[in-house]
């Protein structure tokens, strides 16, 4: 079938059918992490440091060992031996074993220590009080820019990679820079230069459901995991190399997930529970508690960036640079590099050049969150952009229509850009009636353009027919937000038969092969694209089977509505066969019939985006509120439209959260101070508006049906949208994130007394 | 640790059971009831996913010892519907793809069942502040706060 | 820890003063839990005073006050047809706290013996002049509501004390309270500032006037001379104006995660004005 052909005239593509697990969530029998028992089961919990960077000079765990109900303690000395640290990225495995249990060093407030297995859950907490600690306070660092500076504390020595510049300070573990043209010549061009300084805190993703496990290992190297994970087969692989277990012997099941957003990527208390449960010779469960999840799992990075635009009196962008330094937490891998190159992504620049640095400090290692690093490129890039088109009197989406990048333009982080879709996304926006609604005084309008790569990822899908003509899917991304939805959709649009017809399951790990975390917005697109090959390899086989029956060759027939046909007047003349008919006798005509699809995808087709905001400001108190909110977005081929919007509703809100109150808060002493939901303030229903959505389909190429990922590019324009909102409506830029209403008194008070 | 015996009513049925006095209805509904509907998102009154009813009382289960319970109702996600019959509530939050994720939702349908009986015709603004202490990460709340209002504009319709 | 159901005050009171380490009372639990769960506080004894008659009642006083028992949640106070009519500041400071689930259990007397410089319907009810009925060892005694808390988490009662009932006074004609509290969010944080006013009016002119302010000091702490500020006049800008001054000029707050020394004294001068304009209209007879 010619790939144009398969662009339109869908049959279920585009519905919007009640997802196939909506009756477990509605009702509680849902299995999430927390959800799972085993006869004989143990209850773990984890000692965290209190301290910010300290030696562990010992570790006594005999009274907690002796108390009730106490079956196991484990402590770095129960994991592997044989990983080594080495230079950047290289020694990952030893930087999560790092990560999930210290080694001489605690090096942040909430690093695990020591962790306990006991008959409940108030044993193991209470147990953990017995276990003794002696700890040796070192100096801290938990700000970016002073991490960088030369009397800085060495988080660990040697970890900077081979491209990092000779003479930085140790801290700095990664360097990434790019771009093309010559930016001096480009500013020297400009009519206008702007160049300004940006702050944003860490921001956790905050899914509503803490990290949870139940784990089985035995002398016998054999396991059972159940885990809420983004990707289980990871989860086995990192396992397995922390507890010297050989992979295949550990079976890892994906639990239903109560959110991830990239927090879910990494792992933290598999290998504990594994560890604890080998010891005990019991299952373990182990369950974090909210703070143990701020405290101790990822946040996104903090950044400091500074950005510098030039600008012709008409709109032109002559030249851009910036300079985006990531703080990571105190290991290496924080997405300098993503940042770099997403930040003038959306716009088609001679001139243009980016620095990243990958920062390392006492805090939690950085996990992915949503786009990692693109949405605090768009902050700086985009505030630049807005400034710029102030002072030159222009029409901010104009300016960027004029600048905008399109197929076959050179992109700012290199490669030429294929089939893309933010012109139509701004043309969209411009025709959208909010761009044009009047504002009340005391509001402000602010738009912002993002950029998200994409991924596809290595992907194994399985499809099994049953007798009745009936489809079993398999796939190995876990379900985060309707996936099942639409992978059924599109195997019931290959096959003909009804979406209801479709039953899919998240597969364990034995039971496909390796499926790369579900990062990257890959799960619609990879595991989608594999779901259309896998259900047209059952397709094909069906139509042999139809073939041998009428005695024709295969390529004489063809398969149409859930039913094999002669492919033209010359296969022959034969009734239909439909599906059900084909499978009833598999049994005798060959043999069950499957289709399966394995590869790794490389087409995933970046996307873009652009959003409208209108926000508002109380001059008196600095608080504001979001009263108006759009967002546009390309999204290639929405295949269930209603869960393509609620990505986009979900990323605009997360944003929104981003940008106005969310923050890491750290004390002088270098431990986390709201590590509760009380303090770290993620929107709530009363905070925000209805969220509009305009899904713009230019198809993706690399794609049957054009996916493109839709779940992260949602969370790239909103904190610069938001704060050229907050800006345009208190009257003072705001350089600054979260935009707590201190900081925009602060900016008011400031601005009146510089005036 | 002396362990204090409970009678309680759960989703209409007579419940007992032994729990240290440290134990919240929320652990003992989980662990020994194996109802694991209810969900601890954060143990401190902060999300709401634990969602349950007191006596009717829409109250957070991390909240209240267990041994609170004695003598008195508790209501949880798993008696929402009737036998087969999905509360109009659960069939709208469904069609209306009011949940991505899922870790939420039932703390919301409790919450907002019991708002919908307090308050058969909310405005926009009352279903927001209601369920303000039912966070939910995914969705932006726009599908969820359509789907209450939707429900309770039928509701009131067949009634 | 032990879990205590006495059936009487005075039994709650005997508990408390035999126990021989932490002790906490019981009502609505929205703080005691959350101390408990996170390791800040796992009492000895844990004495659930729900179970005494006449807790959850509100009742309308011979005086024409109201005493509200210590076991009422926010949401029976928000429910009460007549309470509200009275007293609409106190009543909005209680149902500001938390959640509409944390409505169900939390209660007035939790959120005064909890002691936080934060607490939302404290400074409406030292605005109001509530006042306590307090069980101990050595009998009972009254004592207002703004001395009660002494410092953050620590109150003036003694060892083996037990709150029994809270105490309104009677409204009385042409009076009105407010309270105002300012928080990041909409909904579900603790004040950054909360500021009550409890006035009463002869024509247009303020005749009594309260002024409370919350989480600006380390205990909520009423402000006569803001209060001064306003008796006299008819809540003109000048007014206004020295009621903030005076309201600023009370604060002594810190610089934490919730908010700075300055932002929560410029605040503090904001909300008093803005919840004074409100308190005015209500004794004006204006109820919404």
């Amino acid at each position: 079938m010619a790939l144009d052909d398969q662009k339109g005239g869908f049959k279920f593509i585009g519905t919007r059918p009640n997802r196939p697990d909506g009756l477990d969530k509605v009702t509680g029998r849902a299995r999430f992490g927390a959800d799972a028992h085993a006869s004989g089961m143990l209850h773990a919990a984890i000692l965290r440091s209190p301290h910010a960077h300290a030696r562990i000079k010992k570790i006594d765990t005999s009274r907690a060992e002796a108390a009730k109900g106490v079956k196991a303690i484990v402590t770095r000395a129960d994991f592997t031996q044989s990983l080594q640290p080495a230079p950047g990225m290289k020694g990952e495995n030893w930087n999560i074993l790092e990560n999930v249990m210290a080694g001489d060093t605690a090096l942040y407030d909430g690093h695990a220590v020591a962790a306990v297995a006991a008959t409940s859950a108030l044993a193991a907490k209470d147990a953990l009080k017995l276990i003794e600690v002696e700890y040796e306070p070192l100096p801290h660092v938990t700000d970016v820019d002073k991490a960088m500076q030369a009397d800085a504390p060495v988080i660990r020595e040697g970890v900077a990679a081979g491209t990092v510049p000779k003479g930085l300070h140790p801290n700095v573990a990664g360097y990434h820079e790019s771009g093309h043209g010559d930016v001096e010549a480009g500013f020297a061009e400009a009519d206008l230069v702007v160049e300004d300084h940006f702050v944003t805190e860490a921001t956790h993703q905050g899914y509503i459901e803490p990290h949870a496990c139940l784990a089985q290992l035995g002398a016998d190297g054999k396991g059972e995991l159940w885990c809420c994970t983004q990707g289980h087969w990871n989860v086995q692989k990192v396992c397995a190399a922390l507890l010297d277990l050989e992979t295949s012997q550990l079976r890892v099941t994906a639990s239903e997930i109560g959110g991830g957003f990239g927090g879910k990527t990494a792992v933290f208390i598999e290998p504990v529970a594994l560890a604890l449960s080998r010891k005990a010779n019991r299952p373990v469960k182990l369950v974090m508690s909210r703070a143990e999840v701020f405290r101790a799992t990822g946040p996104t990075s903090s950044t400091s960036m500074d950005v510098k635009i030039g600008m012709k009196k008409d709109g032109t962008i002559t030249a851009a640079q910036g300079v985006f330094r990531l703080q990571g937490g105190a290991f290496p891998g924080a997405p300098a590099d993503m940042t770099a190159m997403c930040a003038f992504a959306p716009y088609a620049l001679k001139n243009v050049h980016q620095i990243g640095y990958d920062v390392m400090t006492n805090r939690p290692k950085q996990a992915a969150y949503r786009a990692p690093g693109s949405p605090m490129a768009a902050f700086g890039v985009e505030s630049v952009i807005d400034e710029l088109c102030n002072q030159l009197g222009l029409d901010p989406l104009d300016t960027r229509l004029k600048n905008a990048s399109h197929e076959g333009t050179k992109a700012s982080y290199g490669p030429k850009f294929q089939r893309i879709g933010l012109v139509e996304t701004l043309e969209a926006a411009k025709a959208h009636p909010h761009y044009t609604a009047p504002l009340k005084p005391g509001q402000g309008r602010g738009i912002s353009c993002g950029f998200w790569f994409n991924h596809g990822g290595e992907t194994a899908v399985s499809l099994a027919l049953s007798e009745d003509g009936t489809v079993q899917l398999a796939v190995g991304t876990p379900d985060i937000g309707g996936s099942r939805a639409s992978m059924a959709l599109m195997a019931a649009e290959v096959l003909g038969v009804p979406y209801d017809n479709i039953r899919v399951i998240i597969a364990d790990t034995a039971s496909l092969g390796y499926n790369e975390i579900s990062h990257g917005s890959r799960v619609t697109y990879a595991s989608g694209l594999a779901t259309i090959k896998a259900a047209e390899d059952a397709v094909k086989k069906l139509c042999a089977r139809a073939a041998a029956k009428w005695g024709i060759p295969e390529d004489a027939v063809k398969w149409e509505d859930g039913c094999a046909v002669p492919s033209g007047p010359n296969a022959g003349e034969f009734p239909p066969m439909p599906i059900a008919e084909i499978t009833r006798k598999m049994g005798a005509t060959g043999g069950p019939i499957c289709g399966h699809f394995e590869a790794t995808p490389e087409g995933a087709g970046v996307s873009f985006a652009t959003h409208i905001v209108d926000s508002e400001v109380d001059p008196e108190t600095g608080k504001t509120s979001v009263v108006r909110y759009t967002v546009v977005q390309d999204a290639g081929k929405a295949i269930h439209p209603t869960y393509v919007e609620g990505q986009f509703q979900g990323g605009a809100a997360q944003g929104i959260g981003w940008a106005l109150n969310e923050e890491y808060i750290y004390g002088e002493d270098g431990r986390l101070q709201n590590p509760l939901f009380l303090d770290y303030r993620i929107p709530v229903a009363s905070d925000l508006p209805m969220i509009d959505t305009v899904i713009v389909e230019v198809p993706n190429p690399g794609h049957p049906y054009g996916v493109r990922g839709v779940g992260e590019t949602s969370i790239c324009p909103p904190l610069a949208a938001i704060a050229n909102a907050v800006s345009a409506a208190a009257g003072v830029r705001m350089r600054q994130l979260p935009m707590s209403p201190p900081r925009i008194l602060e900016a008011l008070e400031k601005q009146a007394g510089d005036g | 640790m002396s362990m204090i015996h409970v009678n309680t009513k759960v989703n209409g049925d007579e419940a007992e059971f032994l729990c240290d006095p440290r134990e919240t209805l929320l652990d003992v509904l989980r662990d020994q009831l194996n109802l694991t509907g209810s969900k601890e998102g954060c143990g401190t009154g902060d999300c709401g996913a634990c969602s349950v009813t007191l006596d009717g009382r829409l109250v957070c289960s991390c909240l209240v010892l267990a041994v609170e319970a004695e003598g008195h109702e508790i209501g949880t996600v798993e008696g929402i519907a009737e036998g087969e019959t999905l509360h109009p509530l659960q069939q709208k939050f469904i069609e209306y793809a009011a949940l991505q994720c899922g870790i939420c939702t039932p703390g919301i349908l409790v919450a907002a069942k019991s708002l919908l009986e307090k308050n058969p015709d909310p405005t926009e603004s009352e279903v927001r502040y209601w369920l303000a202490g039912n966070l939910c990460r995914c969705t932006g709340y726009d599908k969820i706060i359509r789907a209450v209002m939707d429900t309770a504009k039928d509701m009131r319709e067949a009634s | 820890m032990r879990y205590h159901t006495p059936d009487n005050f005075d039994e709650a009171s005997a508990l408390a003063a035999q126990a021989s380490g932490t002790t906490r009372f019981l009502a609505g639990g929205t703080d005691v839990l959350v101390q408990l769960r996170s390791d800040i506080v796992t009492p000895d004894d844990l004495i659930d005073i729900k179970h005494i008659p006449g807790v959850r009642e509100i009742t309308n006083e011979d005086h024409g006050g109201w005493r509200i028992g210590v076991a009422v949640s926010g949401a029976e106070m928000t429910e009460h047809p007549r309470l509200e009519l009275d007293w609409p500041g106190v009543v909005e400071a209680m149902d500001l706290i938390g959640s509409t689930q944390v409505q169900g259990r939390a209660t007035l007397v939790g959120n005064l013996c909890n002691g936080s410089p934060a607490a939302d319907a404290v400074p409406a009810l030292a605005a109001a002049g509530a006042h306590v009925t307090v069980v101990g060892p050595n009998g009972s005694r009254e004592i207002a509501v703004e001395d009660v808390p002494t410092g953050p988490g620590k109150t003036c009662l003694e060892k083996g004390e037990v709150i029994s009932a809270l105490h309104l006074p009677r409204r009385g004609h042409a009076a009105g309270d407010a309270y105002l509290r300012f928080i990041p969010r909409t909904e579900m944080d603790i004040a950054v500032v909360g500021a009550a006013i409890n006035l009463r009016l002869d024509g247009d002119t303020i005749t009594e006037a309260r002024v409370a302010l919350g989480a600006v000091a380390p205990t909520v702490r009423l402000v006569p001379k803001a209060g001064a500020a306003l008796i006299g006049s008819t809540l003109d800008e000048a007014a206004l104006d020295k009621l903030a001054r005076a309201a600023r000029a009370a604060c002594n707050p810190i610089d934490d995660r919730r908010g700075t020394i300055k932002f929560r004294t410029k605040v503090a001068g904001v909300l008093a004005q803005r919840a004074a304009k409100i308190a005015y209209a209500r004794a004006k007879g204006d109820r919404k």
